[in-house]
């Protein structure tokens, strides 16, 4: 979330798009309510089904799955044809008046730069000019054909309210409401918030589908304000914290990305990633790069990271490609990986494609699973009738199931979607031989190392050499990581300006990033989280709740990265002189001297807004942009692209090409062009979603989310079942290219058949949460459908949009 | 559950003798008001009633092709969602009403009224409606005293269960388990007075957002009930999965109290008349002929033991 969850009750508009807050976060849609109830705000609700959320909106409009950026696109075209933008706003915080490049061209739905054999684009167009003095060329009248500003116009004008009736069958009147209702905040004093979840992130275009949420966000001027933001709402309690810790394949903790196989000199591999300001004046805050990365580097090998050997750069992994969920279980389906841990994860269930899936698995050597229950992956190899029908003889696979603590059986932080680290303590003893994960992890660390110290092997520093400070090593205490992730001062640390001065003494927690150093003097394992566990004591265990401003900030309860500060980007909730855009809703201000208010503010706390510092200062140009330069693979500016299972077949927004029918820019692994479903095969559009009484695939082993919703369902519409023949209660087929699943059909009025493109779609809804294990009635995984696809960026499954087949059984 | 706790019993079933009065709610009576226009249907209030008092009801099935689970109310369910599809013709909207039933805990109780087992439902000063199982003789008249169809009879014990309104709790200053759990607010738990403003704020929204017709549920024909809801139709409460529209104690459960009751105390003793009470109360809720034969028996047991008693 750009801001948080307290934040949503300053909101005066609300759209939840892309998700489905009250039944994903019913604690959470609590703020969603009180904004409501207090104050007096408006909730659009936009999804393919009428949901929990959309029974206590204002409006719900229905919309087909996978078409949202043609709705969104559509809602830019609206905003700036009316002209109902915040001016002010998108003129010094946007690259509205940035100049691009001349080379850059879009083309019939493919950017320039394609090359469709690797299905891939040469980016070097995708930038914007620059000027002799090395800044970006700007023209501030927005005159300039091909200013951001003019190209936005183009490329959205072709996504019109007869469009998004027709593409999307949302009733052009709903579309034209949320469009109002959006508008209505261009003004300064008012403020919409989108929460959205992964009925966004997944589709094969789910990245861009959010970067068009944000860019109608900014044309609001909605981006940094009090009721404000983008606000991705996390499933995991813990996943926002996983996110921050680079846990994904090529990413290292607090945003850093690993070295590609070409960057094999540190220097060049720092100096990519250490961005010069491309405006005058500008922060471009990963100027500090290499500050994090090095106190990352001592934070991980400790004395073994020197400069003679550039902080131990030859240890890390330097990836000749993504190493996603896709990519990995791809190459175990090749018979390329022996071995797997699945920690806190059964993929069996999670990733796309189950039979695919398991596939891999039986071609593993060795499985373990590090989990608290019984998970259908640990038992993917036994026969559980129809629900996992596999040959137990033919796999020999050998499974190792470690069982592990749950949350409230150990001490530690979890980071929530409002990025408010927040410290817990043990509340109950783990059950028979369940360990905590640090014990398991370093019980496997300690054993490799020790084998390694005895008998060598092809590279043994980065194992050998991993720093292991911990009082108890066969089971560091909580405390100590997290200690360690805030960083502390290695030697004594002066200060730069006044060498006399004492900074830190040796082995005192840092108070912040900004103490961090590029020369081995300090130590942090997650640069983002520095501030965290200070010389103060624990911030994540702080449990004051007041609010002085009534804003809702409530700055000493826990601890919310970057630097305590709960709204991102909080600097532009100001105008250019620094005085609030709305000062009822005060997060900051400019006092003459300095920034104050109810937040910690987003830039230099003494940097006037004379210095002209733009306020997203991780942007080297200072702006937010509506032109994504390189950041995005399918292209700079979001483009509608069919699903891989299209229901139309063609992208209509760009029919002639066939080239632009779905993602250009979405890996298609070999071989999965056959899995994809085809509308004459499989004529409805499938989408998977979450129900309030169950998370995920784990709470069918417990008895009361159990009783509350005890058997496997999918939700047709009225006439969808008459076609088919059934009755509510009755079972159902729902079958894809890719396998079958068999359930109980729920005839609801809350789907109804859409018309798109002349042609009648119809949408079935599968719930996720179950599986052959657990106290729930047994059921099939819903991945058994979904495609092994994901997005162009993210790589995340297109859980959301495939074509099935529904029959009575 | 348990009348072995501090507050103050204004009512008994089957009793003469007059209920202590020594002592008041101060506080005003209490009340819970549900407020459906702020309810997402999570259930959170369904799975903490199980935990605070101990129920767990069977993992059930999904045939009747809806959301609510477990599907009806049981002695093991004291609380469930019911969901309701309506397509409102004069917006165009559908809505999806979602109620959370449960006992209304009328002013005017008809299972207590019904009840011919002296102390087996009891009315506190606060207004909170609870059966003394431990009197229970499961005669099954509350269920066709009650308006709301809300009383179970168990399987196991052959007693009556139903939402206690967390009087254990409330007796020592606690909200009941489902307004503490609850992540939106949708329940709320106060005096009466207090409840009812609360609701005139909530109704004052609803009608600025276009429901001309949303009101208090609190019908009088129960003298007003302990456990109200704010509803955006409250002109239609049948919508919300037949929620009564003007619900009374049947009267001839009237009649049982006010003239047929001393009567036949006097000339035949309380479980003897259970049957005739029972022929002639049998109304809109059908007890099941299993039910009825297994009261009957009960009944002639009753008898039975008195007969012989020395």
């Amino acid at each position: 979330m750009t801001n948080h969850w307290v934040d949503i009750r300053n909101a005066d508009v609300i759209l939840i798009m892309g998700g489905n807050a009250a039944e994903a976060h019913p604690c959470g849609f609590k703020w969603v309510t009180e904004a409501k109830a207090h104050n007096k705000a408006h909730l659009m609700v936009v999804d393919p089904r009428f949901n929990r959320s959309a029974s206590v909106a204002d409006m719900y409009a229905p919309i087909r799955s996978g078409s949202d950026l043609v709705f969104l696109g559509a809602v830019i075209n609206y905003l700036l044809t009316n002209d109902k933008i915040h001016h002010e706003y998108v003129l010094n915080y946007t690259d509205f008046s940035f100049v691009v490049r001349e080379d850059f061209a879009f083309d019939d739905g493919i950017f320039s730069g394609y090359n469709p054999e690797k299905r891939t684009y040469d980016k070097a167009s995708w930038d914007y000019e620059l000027g002799h003095d090395g800044y970006v060329v700007t023209d501030p009248t927005l005159q300039h054909p091909r200013c951001v500003y003019q190209w936005l116009k183009k490329h959205y004008a072709g996504y019109t309210p007869e469009k998004v009736e027709s593409i999307c069958g949302t009733p052009k009147a709903k579309f034209l409401h949320v469009c109002e209702k959006l508008a209505s905040t261009a003004q300064a004093g008012r403020a919409a918030t989108i929460l959205y979840a992964l009925g966004w992130t997944h589709h094969s275009t789910g990245a861009q589908i959010l970067r068009t949420g944000a860019m109608v966000q900014l044309l609001l001027g909605n981006i940094g304000i009090a009721g404000g933001g983008m606000n991705a709402l996390r499933g995991h309690s813990n996943i926002q914290g996983l996110t921050d810790l680079g846990i994904l394949s090529a990413s290292l903790p607090g945003y850093l990305t690993m070295p590609g196989q070409a960057e094999q000199d540190y220097s060049k591999y720092i100096a990519a990633r250490t961005q010069m300001p491309l405006r005058p004046g500008q922060m471009s805050y990963w100027q500090n790069y290499p500050k994090f990365h090095v106190s990352l580097m001592k934070s991980w090998w400790g004395p073994a990271a020197t400069a003679e050997n550039n902080w131990a750069y030859d240890y890390l992994p330097k990836l000749d490609k993504q190493y996603d969920m896709l990519q990995i279980f791809d190459l175990m389906h090749q018979g390329k990986v022996n071995g797997y841990i699945a920690q806190g994860f059964n993929p069996l269930a999670a990733l796309s494609n189950k039979d695919r899936v398991r596939s891999g698995l039986s071609k593993l050597k060795f499985l373990v699973v590090m989990d608290p229950l019984a998970t259908e992956t640990s038992e993917f190899w036994k026969n559980h009738g129809e629900y996992n029908d596999v040959d137990t003889a033919s796999i020999q696979t050998e499974v190792f199931r470690l069982p592990t603590t749950c949350f409230a059986e150990e001490e530690g932080s979890v980071v929530s979607s409002s990025r408010v680290l927040q410290w817990h303590w043990k509340a109950a003893e783990p059950p028979g031989e369940a360990k905590t994960d640090i014990y398991i992890m370093s019980q496997l660390h300690l054993r490799l190392k020790a084998l390694y110290k005895a008998k060598g092997g092809k590279f043994p520093d980065p194992i050998v050499n991993l720093w292991w400070p911990y009082a108890e090593a066969e089971e560091p205490r909580p405390e100590e990581i997290a200690k360690e992730f805030n960083g502390r001062a290695l030697v004594q640390l002066n200060d730069p300006k006044d060498p006399t001065k004492v900074i830190r003494k040796a082995g005192e927690q840092l108070g912040g990033f900004g103490e961090l150093r590029d020369d081995g003097s300090t130590q942090s394992g997650c640069w983002i989280w520095t501030g965290c566990w200070t010389t103060a004591g624990n911030q994540m265990a702080r449990r004051d709740n007041s609010d002085p401003t009534g804003i809702g900030n409530t700055l000493n309860w826990a601890w919310a990265w970057p630097a305590n500060r709960r709204v991102l980007y909080n600097r532009a909730s100001c105008d250019v002189a620094g005085k609030p855009f709305n000062p009822h809703r005060k997060l900051i201000g400019w006092n003459g001297s300095a920034w104050t208010g109810a937040d910690v503010p987003d830039i230099g706390a003494t940097l006037g807004p004379d210095t002209g510092t733009g306020p997203f200062i991780m942007n080297p140009e200072g702006v937010a942009r509506f032109f994504a330069r390189k950041g995005m693979n399918e292209g700079p500016f979001p483009t509608h692209y069919e699903p891989f299972d299209t229901p139309l077949g063609y992208n209509p927004m760009h029919p002639k090409n066939p080239k632009a029918t779905s993602s250009p820019a979405a890996r298609v692994l070999p071989g999965i062009w056959d899995t994809f479903g085809k509308a004459e095969e499989f004529p409805h559009v499938g989408t998977t979603y979450r129900l309030t009484e169950h998370f995920h695939y784990w709470t069918k082993h417990s008895l009361l989310n159990a009783i509350t919703q005890p058997e496997q369902f999918v939700e047709i519409s009225e006439s969808l079942a008459e076609s088919v023949g059934v009755k509510t209660g009755e079972m159902v087929k729902v079958s894809s290219k890719r396998g079958y699943i068999k359930a109980v059909a729920l005839v609801t009025k809350r789907i109804k058949p859409m018309q798109i493109e002349g042609k009648t779609v119809q949408h079935v809804g599968i719930p996720i949460h179950w599986g052959f294990k657990g106290l729930t009635k047994p059921g099939f995984l819903a991945n058994t459908l979904t495609p092994f696809v994901g997005d162009g960026n993210s790589f995340t499954p297109e859980f959301k949009t495939f074509l099935v087949k529904v029959e009575k059984v | 559950m348990s009348s072995l706790q501090s507050l103050d019993i204004k009512r008994r079933s089957a009793t003469t003798t007059p209920s202590p009065s020594a002592r008041s709610a101060h506080a005003g009576e209490v009340a819970k008001l549900i407020d459906v226009s702020k309810c997402i249907g999570c259930k959170a209030c369904q799975t903490a009633c199980m935990e605070w008092n101990d129920l767990r009801d069977e993992v059930g099935t999904v045939a009747a092709g809806v959301y609510d689970n477990p599907t009806d109310l049981s002695a093991q369910s004291w609380t469930v969602m019911r969901f309701s599809e309506y397509e409102n013709e004069a917006s165009g909207n559908l809505e999806w009403l979602i109620r959370k039933d449960g006992c209304m805990h009328c002013e005017d109780p008809g299972c207590l009224k019904a009840c011919p087992s002296p102390g087996a439902i009891v009315q506190y000063a606060n207004g909170i409606v609870d059966f003394q199982e431990e009197n229970c003789i499961g005669c099954g008249y509350c269920v066709t005293g009650c308006p709301f169809d809300v009383p179970r009879i168990s399987k196991k014990d052959n007693k009556a269960y139903k939402c206690t309104l967390c009087s254990d709790r409330v007796a020592v200053g606690m909200e009941p388990a489902c307004v503490k759990t609850c992540p939106t607010g949708a329940i709320m738990f106060g005096t009466k007075e207090a409840m009812k403003d609360q609701a005139e704020e909530r109704i004052l929204d609803l009608k600025e957002r276009g429901f001309d017709q949303a009101g208090l549920y609190d019908p009088a024909g129960v003298g007003g009930t302990h456990v109200m809801y704010v509803l955006h139709h409250a002109d239609k409460p049948s919508l919300y999965h037949g929620l009564p529209d003007s619900p009374k104690i049947s009267p001839f459960v009237g009649l049982w109290k006010g003239v047929a009751k001393p009567l036949a105390m006097a000339a035949l003793g309380a479980a003897a008349v259970g049957s005739l009470f029972h022929y002639i109360t049998k109304g809109p809720n059908d007890v099941s002929k299993e039910l009825e034969d297994e009261m009957e028996a009960k009944d002639r047991e009753a008898q039975a033991n008195q007969e012989t008693a020395p």
